[in-house]
């Protein structure tokens, strides 16, 4: 298991450099250069020139690159243009905003995505079957953006359920040591801030979560039906195993390991939904400032935000990876 | 489970839409001999959820091309403008059906010129898309070894970041303007093509016919075009289908974010939508009304492609 982890992280060193050849090519080949793309509408010969002298644009692309490459490694993304800040620190105070969220959305998913996709399977013609059906269609067919647009008219505009933007309400007075603001108000015993945090994560944690309840539901229905007339399945009901464990340990671990390998490839998913989701609620995450550092034309942000992402990203494959071993003892063996 | 006793229960390992067409044709009829694509077409023909799809795909496909006959207006026209004001959207009436947006065009109209726009973009993004792919997969499937390697690579990379994020760093490259949102989204189904195109071009390599036919002589360019290339076809073109879905849906998320360009009283779903947003309490019906599109059009391609799917996989063959 150790040697996977590992070979998996080496493997992620080549991934990274060749990502940062693609993004240290990007920025070159924005409209203008690198110089103009920072600068903008500041633009004036001078800046330029202090600019250039500055990034060292004046050397060779391969010294150039060498000096990027040298900067990243001791975390150094650059500058955001729009803040102030330097990017990774942009990052790192959003990013637990992001992944407040993302966990909202795939307990959702999970939540109602398995069940729903499981009584699909053994009820195969139901109302149930038919509604997963439907379920399923909706959340690949419907623009994430468009559905929280609904959600926030119906729920927050309409009816007044829940807040139409933000993390927490203004009025809230809390402190935040993890920038986790559900997990804050729990660690200060502050419960009313959690509470707020955590209604602020319904909405948007729906409409992103609605694309991978549609294809959690699809895969679960369509891995427990396919498992479901499998010659074990049928050799334990005949030697008349308890319903409950032929539920359990038969049928639904079985049918886990594609479920669990579709949920991992979602996570990309996840995270391009995060940038519409979290615009239409102002939620201030890593895919809001994304956003809006694409209308700003914020390079740097774009640049250290995109790299850290794919890091994210390959990172939990990792770990969807590891998890099958403790699913399936047969992988574990093997590797 | 062994060839010849495929379970006539519905939803096999491809996670079909359940609406399964197992077992449906008639009991013992001899299609012996027919090609992949006649039987793919006699079971389409049967499956309701697939002509729901057609019909659905080809009413859009009308809508757009009639858009110059069908519309009341022009797509940049703004015919209402005197009668909009910021605190007032009319409404439907007998002069607007759809009544009027922000900008005082033509709600209707806006929506049938957006067809149109969503099915350049779709079928524009896609064949680039689809070209794309088809050349680096028919360069690593050719040459194998480095060159595939190489290739197999870049495709990982491409796939490394999460799509709409390469999508947006392409269009920032290419600039705004709708040609930069179909180069973007075209971009972004390069690996997915050229991944599935080599993958099913690396499976038919290992079949027996092609054996046969290099046993007989042929030379590897006629057998990978000839041969394993028309064979590769089948998930291609249901990956085609199945991207048009996309790309209808990922355009508007590129206009949501400000990529698309031009004029925001443009005549496109995405951007219409988001204009909308502004307005989502007084007049939610400019919203509502461009998001049915998108949706019901991603359904139409979606439900196509899926059928389309299930018809071509031999598994789902009806046994004779």
């Amino acid at each position: 298991m150790l040697r996977l982890i590992v070979q998996r992280l080496l493997l992620l060193i080549p991934l990274l450099l060749g990502l940062s050849v693609l993004l240290f090519g990007w920025v070159r080949a924005l409209p203008g250069g690198p110089v103009q793309a920072m600068l903008g509408e500041r633009y004036t010969p001078e800046a330029a020139a202090e600019i250039e002298a500055q990034l060292g644009l004046d050397q060779p692309l391969i010294v150039q690159y060498g000096k990027y490459l040298l900067r990243l490694l001791q975390g150094d993304f650059g500058v955001s243009l729009q803040s102030g800040r330097p990017v990774i620190d942009e990052f790192l105070t959003r990013f637990p905003a992001t992944i407040e969220l993302t966990v909202v959305a795939l307990v959702f998913a999970i939540g109602i995505g398995i069940p729903l996709g499981y009584v699909a399977a053994r009820r195969a013609g139901s109302i149930v079957d038919h509604s997963a059906v439907v379920v399923s269609l909706i959340g690949v067919t419907v623009p994430v953006f468009f559905l929280a647009f609904i959600l926030k008219y119906l729920f927050a505009v309409e009816l007044g359920w829940f807040p139409t933007t933000g993390r927490q309400s203004a009025t809230m007075i809390a402190t935040h040591p993890t920038n986790f603001y559900v997990l804050d108000g729990l660690l200060t015993a502050e419960w009313d801030a959690a509470w707020d945090a955590l209604v602020h994560l319904i909405l948007p944690g729906i409409a992103l979560g609605s694309i991978p309840l549609a294809i959690v539901a699809r895969m679960t229905r369509a891995a427990v039906s396919e498992v479901q007339n499998a010659d074990y399945v049928r050799t334990a009901r005949a030697k008349g195993i308890k319903a409950s464990r032929l539920r359990g340990d038969h049928i639904l671990k079985n049918a886990m390991l594609p479920v669990v390998t579709t949920i991992g490839l979602q996570v990309g998913l996840l995270l391009s939904g995060a940038v519409l989701t979290e615009t239409v609620f102002a939620f201030s995450g890593i895919g809001s400032f994304l956003a809006d550092s694409v209308f700003n034309a914020d390079y740097p942000v774009m640049q250290g935000f995109v790299l850290m992402i794919a890091v994210v990203y390959a990172l939990v494959n990792l770990l969807v990876d590891v998890s099958y071993g403790l699913i399936d003892p047969r992988l574990r063996r093997q590797q | 489970m062994s060839a010849n006793e495929l379970p006539v229960t519905d939803g096999a390992a491809a996670a079909p839409l359940h609406t399964s067409i197992h077992g449906d044709g008639p009991a013992g009829a001899d299609h012996g001999g027919e090609g992949v694509w006649a039987r793919a077409w006699r079971t389409l023909r049967k499956n309701p959820v697939a002509i729901i799809g057609f019909v659905i795909v080809a009413v859009f496909v009308l809508v757009a091309l009639l858009a110059p006959v069908l519309a009341p207006y022009g797509g940049t026209e703004l015919p209402g403008r005197a009668d909009v004001r910021p605190t007032m959207i009319p409404g439907p009436s007998a002069e607007f059906p759809l009544g009027l947006d922000r900008y005082g065009g033509d709600v209707l109209s806006k929506l049938i010129w957006g067809a149109q726009a969503s099915l350049l973009v779709g079928v524009l993004s896609t064949l680039f898309g689809l070209t794309g792919g088809l050349l680096l997969g028919l360069l690593a499937g050719w040459f194998g070894k480095w060159v595939d390697f190489a290739v197999m690579r870049l495709v990982d990379l491409m796939l490394s970041v999460p799509s709409l994020l390469l999508a947006v760093s392409i269009a920032a490259i290419v600039g705004q303007s709708s040609m930069a949102v179909i180069i973007a989204i075209g971009v972004v189904q390069v690996p997915i093509f050229a991944r599935l195109l080599r993958g099913s071009m690396l499976a038919q390599k290992g079949q027996d016919y092609v054996l046969a036919a290099s046993a007989l002589g042929l030379t590897r360019r006629s057998v990978t075009m000839s041969h394993v290339l028309p064979n590769s076809v089948g998930p291609v073109i249901v990956q085609a289908t199945l991207s048009l879905a996309t790309a209808v849906i990922e355009a508007a998320a590129l206009s949501f974010l400000g990529l698309g360009g031009g004029e925001p009283s443009t005549a496109e779903w995405g951007r219409m939508l988001t204009a909308a947003q502004q307005e989502l309490a007084v007049a939610p019906r400019l919203a509502i009304l461009p998001g049915i599109c998108i949706a019901v059009t991603a359904l139409g391609f979606t439900l196509v492609g899926e059928s389309l799917r299930e018809a071509l996989d031999p598994r789902n063959r009806t046994r004779r």
